[in-house]
């Protein structure tokens, strides 16, 4: 683990240029947002949640896209990648998205903080999974991350694992928490190594959240375990992404880093609760040529 | 099925996005497709012209003139009737223009963008994001000299009319790196563009019209070599600013030797990316990305020769591989691009050539399996693994997409390797450990050095090589005085003349060398005053350099503070033997001048220091003042011992070992200094003195490719000698034919002993 150090700088310099290095224009940018919408956990993790906003949420989740809007873009009917929800809503979302094929995901594990104790932490995440949580989004413990107690973190990752049984986990690092780019990146690849199917940036509630030098580091080291295991570890970033651009960045930066399967919903999510909005008006002006207004698309 | 959908399930391949060339190509229409030459701010076709040739599908653009001789000296002409009134704006007025120049490049970025992305074929990417930007950097940061640079440089003034001719690569910011720090320094310029590339200089042409430049201080002319050549021999011009091959540089460095001209070269080069295994590699990868397949590979210090460490060189290149599969090769205006077009067929027969002698010599080829475009010149990323220092592709400048690797052992190896080569322009050092980053930048010998990092530049870091990739920096403070000549103190009375004394029992002098007195080669004495001297020979100076060379190492290593001890210890030794040196005729007046010297250098040795620059980056930038390494000089033939030590004395205190030449009108006191030398721990090597006449050894010093750089004060026939010799090793040359006055100070002579490394550290926790 010691040996494994990250360039910020370099780090800093390829995630501000490949933005620039790369495009997609007029049908393709069209047919990325599109693959960005069936790649967000639709989420919403607000103290203030109540049955009819989650409610809203899924169906949202359903039809993310007008039907009309669906019709002139000649495409396939589409949902997001899933519903992500605190557990008290796992089973409301559950029976919402019934026959709809979209999972519900479960932040867990004393989510944001992770500081619960550690027995709760697995119970939480049983009680999810037998709510009927097909994804589990835990929050690994930071201090393990800072005082470079790597054996720790991946004890916990493993519990974690064994914990969610045959619900998919996402390990969420925290990016914005750990202090330096290295700690992202041996996190990442203790994490990956005790099982996490995703590793996934952030909470959404830290002051920094996902980034591409973060998300940049993340696909790097997905690479190296792919590399090294042959096994395919998903990516997650999550936290600040709200425009089509940005969703877009990602989806190319999956493309470029990691390659072509990581731009499906099987090893690629974006979490996000507002991105959908912008790329409906995105969307609305492909298709019509006049930009258009948030008013204008159904909300969440 | 809708396109949209057929995208979607084909994995989402990336399209097309190209930048809409139209506003260039109304630019272009608006002019005829038909440029002339800008002189004295008039717009001059010539008879003859040629087209120039969008090289990412051959089509013609415009048909560019074929500046004669004749318009050339109508240029200088111009540039001469405009440098008094250029020189006598203030200060402020002359910052105002450059500003100007730099809003004006701002506001019509994009334009210059695209028609440079059209004339050159570089990606679109590269021109809105680094050149155009840089370029406006660079006057911005110029405009600023322009206030300054009176102030700032007391002891220097502007050079005069500079001839300025500037490479295909990066047309445009070749040009502001020539223009912008000339006007800056008070000159007025004819500045050539390459043929291949002259739209975006005659784009700017326009914008210094339109700013209401004066006219003759910028004058563009355009054309092939013979144009170029018309400039290089004009005897109007003061100056030669030269960035292109090391061929034609050493052809320049020739044909302005029997002419006083002012002259910076910047060259080729092979420079060394060096990957230790504590390396960030997947950074290291990105970095090599940056490094040979910027600009095609067509950049004079791209990192072109990847040199990794033994325990994980499989493992990198296998990442360099599976990199090079994602780099997009096609048209260079779209904005999703990596490589464009090579600027030219016979630059992309020359690349095909060299790579495939590589493979002849038994290098393994790897190239980016990418689908190139069936029209114009491309060439496919390559990587070349198998290659050790002797084969052909480790030693030539591919100036192409192609990336030649071997490994290294131990950092001392990777030093080694990295210096076995002619070029010395840039070098990359990746490692994520500060002892090993640092030490191996001071090591390595190249004027930029780029940790962790490469191909950064910026107006404020002096950029430029050692060996032959040349001599000038450009950019930052250094770059300034190469648009500058300094104001010498000139001599003004003789010292009193002693006479020699004969001595009673006869004295044999002889030759000094690595810490010898040695009996000359050959075996012949020559006389005067009285005195034998030891006549030395080609094969003393032979000798003589190789003492030196040996030498240099440890002396360039020895501290500064140990450097100053030695210099006051021969001081107080010269002190002791004053008797010695009135015998031999110096007068209490020179002795006392040289001890005054002594000290000053002694003074210096530690004092000299490099410097941190200000680039808009999170990164320590510093400089280090490097010795040149091996110098010849051939002293003043008056004073005999003052100026002796005035022109030896600066570069040894800065690390240079010398072999001296002294007076040949009296060598008595070079000869007594070799006993003081030999009393004062000067180490053995580092100041060798041979007595002969100038001219016995002028040729041999110019020719001989183990010395680095020559002093030559001796006078005017000999300094041509020089000049036109030394082409062959690019050695520096520092020629004066005026009577200096060696008891005042110029900062000049540490300037000359020095050069410059720039040393780009990014930093971030």
């Amino acid at each position: 683990m010691q040996s494994l150090t990250i360039n910020r700088s370099a780090v800093d310099r390829r995630a501000d240029t490949f933005t620039k290095r790369r495009t997609v224009k007029k049908d393709h940018q069209a047919a990325y947002l599109i693959r960005a919408i069936e790649c967000i956990d639709l989420t919403t993790l607000s103290g203030d949640d109540t049955p009819s906003n989650v409610h809203r949420l899924c169906v949202k989740a359903r039809q993310p896209i007008t039907p009309d809007l669906q019709k002139r873009l000649d495409i396939t009917p589409i949902h997001t990648g899933a519903v992500c929800v605190y557990h008290a809503y796992v089973a409301d979302a559950v029976s919402n998205l019934a026959g709809s094929g979209i999972p519900v995901a479960a932040v867990s594990t004393g989510f944001p903080a992770g500081l619960s104790p550690f027995k709760q932490r697995l119970e939480e995440i049983h009680q999810s999974v037998q709510d009927g949580a097909h994804e589990i989004d835990i929050v690994i413990t930071r201090a393990h991350a800072l005082t470079q107690n790597w054996a720790a973190l991946y004890d916990e990752m493993r519990a974690f694992r064994d914990a969610c049984g045959s619900a998919h986990v996402k390990a969420i690092l925290a990016t914005g928490e750990l202090g330096t780019y290295t700690n992202v990146a041996r996190a990442s690849a203790v994490c990956m190594m005790a099982g996490a199917d995703f590793i996934k940036t952030s909470t959404g509630k830290e002051p920094v959240n996902a980034t591409l030098p973060y998300a940049l580091i993340m696909t790097r080291l997905i690479r190296d375990y792919y590399e090294r295991s042959g096994v395919k570890i998903g990516f997650k970033p999550a936290g600040g992404i709200r425009t089509a651009k940005q969703a877009t960045e990602y989806l190319m930066l999956m493309k470029d880093e990691l390659g072509n399967d990581w731009l499906y919903p099987h090893l690629f999510r974006i979490g996000a609760s507002t991105l959908l909005s912008d790329i409906e008006r995105q969307l609305e002006h492909h298709v019509s040529g006049r930009y258009s207004a948030f008013n204008r698309h159904p909300m969440s | 099925m809708s396109k949209v959908q057929d995208i979607l399930n084909q994995d989402l391949p990336y399209g097309q996005a190209p930048e809409d060339a139209k506003a260039a190509h109304a630019w272009l229409d608006q002019h005829q497709r038909n440029f002339g030459s800008f002189i004295n701010n008039q717009w001059v076709k010539s008879e003859k012209s040629f087209p120039s040739f969008n090289p990412a599908d051959g089509t013609e653009l415009a048909h560019i003139s074929q500046a004669s001789p004749e318009q050339v000296d109508q240029a200088v002409q111009a540039a001469q009737s405009a440098l008094a009134p250029w020189q006598a704006l203030s200060p402020q007025r002359r910052a105002e223009y450059l500003y100007a120049i730099a809003r004006q490049i701002q506001k019509h970025a994009r334009l210059f963008a695209v028609l440079e992305t059209l004339d050159n074929g570089k990606p679109i990417r590269e021109t809105r994001d680094i050149d155009i930007p840089l370029v406006a950097r660079h006057f911005y940061f110029h405009a600023g000299w322009a206030k300054l640079a009176s102030e700032e440089f007391p002891s220097y003034q502007p050079v005069g009319v500079c001839g300025q001719i500037i490479p295909w690569n990066f047309p445009l910011l070749m040009l502001s790196w020539k223009i912008a720090p000339a006007l800056a320094a008070g000159n007025t310029v004819i500045l050539k563009p390459a043929e291949f590339t002259s739209l975006t200089a005659l784009l700017f042409a326009e914008i210094c019209e339109q700013i209401g430049l004066p006219p003759g201080v910028v004058n563009t002319v355009t054309g092939d070599g013979s144009t170029g050549r018309a400039i290089v021999e004009h005897p109007g011009i003061q100056k030669i600013a030269f960035t292109g091959s090391t061929e034609v540089g050493r052809i320049i460095r020739q044909s302005t030797a029997q002419s006083d001209k002012k002259l910076s070269l910047e060259l080729g080069g092979k420079s060394p990316f060096i990957v230790f295994e504590d390396a960030d590699l997947d950074s290291a990868v990105e970095g090599l990305v940056d490094a040979i397949w910027f600009n095609q590979g067509q950049v004079c210090c791209a990192g072109s020769r990847l040199l990794v460490q033994e325990s994980i060189a499989d493992k990198l290149y296998a990442k360099i591989r599976q990199r090079m599969a994602t780099l997009r090769v096609g048209n260079p205006l779209d904005k999703s691009v990596d490589l464009g077009a090579i600027v030219d067929r016979s630059q992309l027969e020359r690349i095909e050539s060299l790579v495939n002698q590589g493979v002849e010599e038994g290098a393994t080829k790897f190239q980016a399996p990418c689908d190139l475009p069936s029209d114009g010149f491309y060439f496919p990323p390559t990587l070349l693994t198998n290659v050790e220092p002797a084969s052909t592709v480790a030693i030539e400048e591919i100036f192409g997409p192609v990336l030649v690797a071997m490994t290294f052992r131990t950092p001392a190896e990777a030093v080694q390797l990295a210096n076995n080569s002619v070029y010395g322009l840039a070098g990359s050092i990746w490692t994520q450990n500060l002892d090993i980053a640092h030490d191996i930048a001071a090591q390595v010998k190249s004027g930029i050095i780029w940790i962790n990092c490469t191909n950064q530049f910026d107006a404020a870091v002096g950029f430029g090589g050692y060996r032959e990739s040349g001599f000038g920096r450009e950019g930052g403070r250094e770059g300034m005085f190469e648009y500058l000549k300094p104001i010498l103190p000139q001599y003004s009375k003789d010292f009193p003349a002693i006479e020699v004394q004969k001595p009673v029992i006869d004295r044999t002098h002889k030759l000094y060398i690595g810490g010898k007195q040695v009996r000359p080669d050959g075996g012949y004495s020559f006389s005067a005053h009285g005195h034998e001297f030891a006549l030395a020979n080609r094969k003393d100076l032979r000798n003589a350099v190789e003492a030196a060379a040996t030498a240099q190492p440890n002396w360039a290593n020895t501290t500064q503070f140990l450097k100053s001890q030695i210099l006051y210890y021969t001081a107080e030794n010269l002190q002791a033997a004053e008797d010695q040196f009135t015998n031999a005729g110096i007068s209490a007046e020179e002795f006392q001048a040289s001890l005054d010297l002594i000290f000053r250098y002694a003074a210096w040795c530690d004092k000299y220091d490099g410097a941190v620059h200000q680039a808009p980056l999170r990164a320590l930038i510093y400089t280090r003042n490097e010795p040149i390494g091996v110098a010849a000089t051939f002293a003043p033939h008056q004073p005999t011992l003052l100026g002796l030590l005035a022109t030896t004395l600066p570069l040894i205190s800065m690390g240079n070992t010398v072999v001296a030449i002294p007076s040949v009108i009296n060598p008595l006191p070079a000869v007594e200094l070799m006993r003081i030398l030999e009393a004062s721990d000067v180490p053995a090597g580092v100041f060798n003195i041979l007595t002969a006449p100038h001219a016995d050894l002028e040729k041999t010093v110019a020719d001989h490719l183990g010395i680095d750089l020559v002093w030559h004060f001796s006078g005017e026939v000999g300094a041509h000698t020089i000049q036109s010799l030394s082409s062959g090793n690019l050695k520096q040359t520092w020629c004066v034919t005026d009577s200096i006055d060696f008891t005042q100070p110029h900062t000049e002579f540490l300037r000359r002993s020095t050069q410059i490394k720039n040393i780009w550290t990014p930093y971030g926790a």
